[in-house]
């Protein structure tokens, strides 16, 4: 079932001059139609300014489409009255975790969204501790949030998200502002929320390597989304990502050379570790 | 011509519960021309290391020379160090707030007291050196995309005419296609003026392909400072403070121990397949 359906989406906004007459309208989401099965891992790739953001905006109702219909869970993201049954379906993570920690202690700013659904203090502690738990953070419940570091200030937002026991978690960029070791920290921690807890993931990002474990990679350009496959079958077109001003992993990118002075490898290689095999088949070949 | 940095030491907070040594006897010398990577995890001390340079934190002990000159001397231009050493921080694209490009860019050059000729001269100069076309010159800075902002508050600096340039981070955030088209543009600067460029990054890949040296940072110490095949041959040390090889220096590692005469050494894309393609006797 889509946990996640949208026909003809789309969203316009007026830019207004100075003296705030409609100037021009602009059409950031264009006659999307996206279906996200519930489990699935989706990544979401796009140049800034392409559209993704406002389309990520859509899924927990901060946004509402000009035209066409977004679904959540079952759930018209117009209708008013359901806002924060969908808020609560889908709960997001944005880039800058300095933005969206609001409490002083680790443990208070993940229990914020279950007391404000209004949950007796008992059950509010049992979430917090599962889902500081799932995330890795647990010893670090007692600590003040500004001391952590960027990549675990991002995985105790995370958490934040998932006391709200969400069936899908939309994260935008939430590696951009992070160190290798903070990148890796918070991919891995959304991976397992996938595997494990089966959540279903929309992550956003400008890195390719956060993508290649995805079941299903969406390319949008200009409000549209323009290509769709699984990573595999995505980053087999090496220059149609560029000329969308994207990129594919290094290991693609090395096998992509290797491919142009005229070595047979095979389209779509995503890893280092799958790329050494295929070259060792190839040496094999010779003999 | 150079910066030097003499066994400096800066401790934040000293003398109370939260003092946290982020510099510890930190000796550098950044000769005219280089382009330097400086690379560390969050907290190793490269953002505190790169303030010192222009002067904007001044070291608890030890010294700075710019051009000969010690820069805690009494009575020191600082204000004239900070047109030679430029900053750029990072998403500087938050500090743009004049009513348009040109004129933000004109900021300055204007605050040098220089006359308004010169300074617009400079401003056109530094806007073309970013690659801003003209026809965006005179829009609100929010009406630019991520990339054009994060431009034109790089050209807000080269308008300057600094010798040194520092650039903390300047590509996070951006897509792909944005982030080379800026080092690139810096790389250029690089050669066409002979500044000297240096790049703070997260990504080692992109500082394997645009640096001829990488200073690493960690507890606040310089632990390697050399060409990038030899800082990168350490990736077992980096990988303990949080970094990392270039991605295709494990694919070397990889093949070398298949049995493969590979270059351990390669760091960019290109010296990587020109390896693999030697190994098959292509």
């Amino acid at each position: 079932m889509s946990i996640i359906r949208g026909r003809k989406l789309s969203y316009e906004y007026q830019r207004l001059d100075e003296e705030g007459n409609p100037e021009s309208t602009i059409r950031a989401v264009d006659g999307v139609d996206l279906d996200v099965q519930e489990g699935d891992f989706v990544a979401i790739l796009g140049h800034n300014g392409s559209g993704k953001s406002t389309l990520a905006k859509h899924i927990n109702a901060i946004l509402v489409p000009t035209e066409g219909t977004l679904y959540v869970d079952g759930k018209d993201t117009r209708d008013e009255s359901q806002i924060w049954e969908i808020r609560q379906t889908a709960g997001m993570v944005f880039q800058n975790p300095d933005n969206q920690i609001i409490g002083t202690i680790v443990d208070e700013d993940v229990g914020f969204g279950p007391e404000n659904m209004g949950m007796p203090s008992e059950a509010i502690w049992k979430r917090v501790e599962e889902s500081l738990k799932a995330v890795g953070m647990w010893e670090y419940r007692a600590h003040s949030p500004n001391k952590l570091s960027g990549g675990q200030k991002q995985r105790v937002a995370i958490a934040g998200v998932v006391a709200m026991r969400p069936k899908c978690i939309v994260l935008d960029e939430p590696t951009a502002m992070l160190d290798p070791n903070g990148r890796k920290e918070v991919v891995r921690t959304v991976q397992e929320l996938n595997r494990k807890e089966h959540v279903t993931v929309l992550l956003i990002t400008h890195y390719m390597e956060e993508v290649i474990e995805a079941d299903k990679v969406i390319v949008m350009d200009q409000g549209k989304v323009v290509m769709q496959g699984t990573p595999k079958e995505i980053f087999s077109h090496v220059e149609e990502l560029k000329a969308r001003r994207l990129d594919v992993p290094q290991a693609t990118l090395v096998a992509y050379e290797l491919q142009k002075k005229g070595l047979p490898l095979p389209d779509g290689i995503l890893s280092m570790a799958e790329l050494a095999d295929e070259l060792e088949k190839l040496r094999g070949q010779r003999g | 011509m150079s910066i030097k940095i003499e066994h400096l030491n800066y401790v934040y907070s000293e003398g109370t519960a939260f003092e946290k040594h982020a510099l510890r006897d930190v000796n550098l010398e950044l000769p005219d021309g280089q382009f330097i990577g400086v690379i560390g995890h969050t907290g190793s001390g490269k953002s505190t290391l790169i303030q010192h340079l222009n002067g904007l934190l001044k070291g608890t002990s030890g010294a700075v020379y710019y051009n000969g000159r010690n820069i805690y001397e009494e009575g020191y231009n600082k204000k004239e160090l900070r047109s030679k050493v430029g900053l750029v921080f990072q998403y500087p694209e938050y500090q743009l707030f004049e009513v348009d490009v040109f004129s933000d860019v004109c900021y300055g050059p204007k605050n040098l007291g220089l006359p308004a000729d010169v300074t617009e001269a400079r401003a056109r100069e530094a806007l073309r050196l970013v690659g801003l076309k003209e026809k965006h010159w005179k829009k609100s800075p929010f009406e630019l995309s991520g990339g054009q902002k994060r431009r034109a508050a790089i050209a807000g600096i080269l308008a300057m005419e600094p010798d040194v340039l520092v650039l903390d981070e300047p590509t996070a955030g951006l897509d792909p296609k944005g982030r080379d088209d800026i080092l690139d543009q810096i790389q250029r600067l690089h050669d066409e003026r002979h500044i000297t460029v240096i790049l703070v990054s997260h990504s080692m890949e992109d500082i394997a392909r645009y640096v001829e040296r990488i200073i690493v940072m960690n507890r606040g110490q310089v632990m390697f400072d050399d060409t990038p095949r030899e800082v990168f041959d350490h990736y077992r040390e980096l990988e303990q403070i949080g970094l990392a090889a270039p991605q295709v220096t494990y694919l070397m590692h990889d093949l070398a121990a298949r049995g493969w005469q590979a270059d351990v050494d390669a760091t960019t894309v290109e010296e990587a397949a020109a390896s693999i393609l030697k190994c098959l006797g292509r």
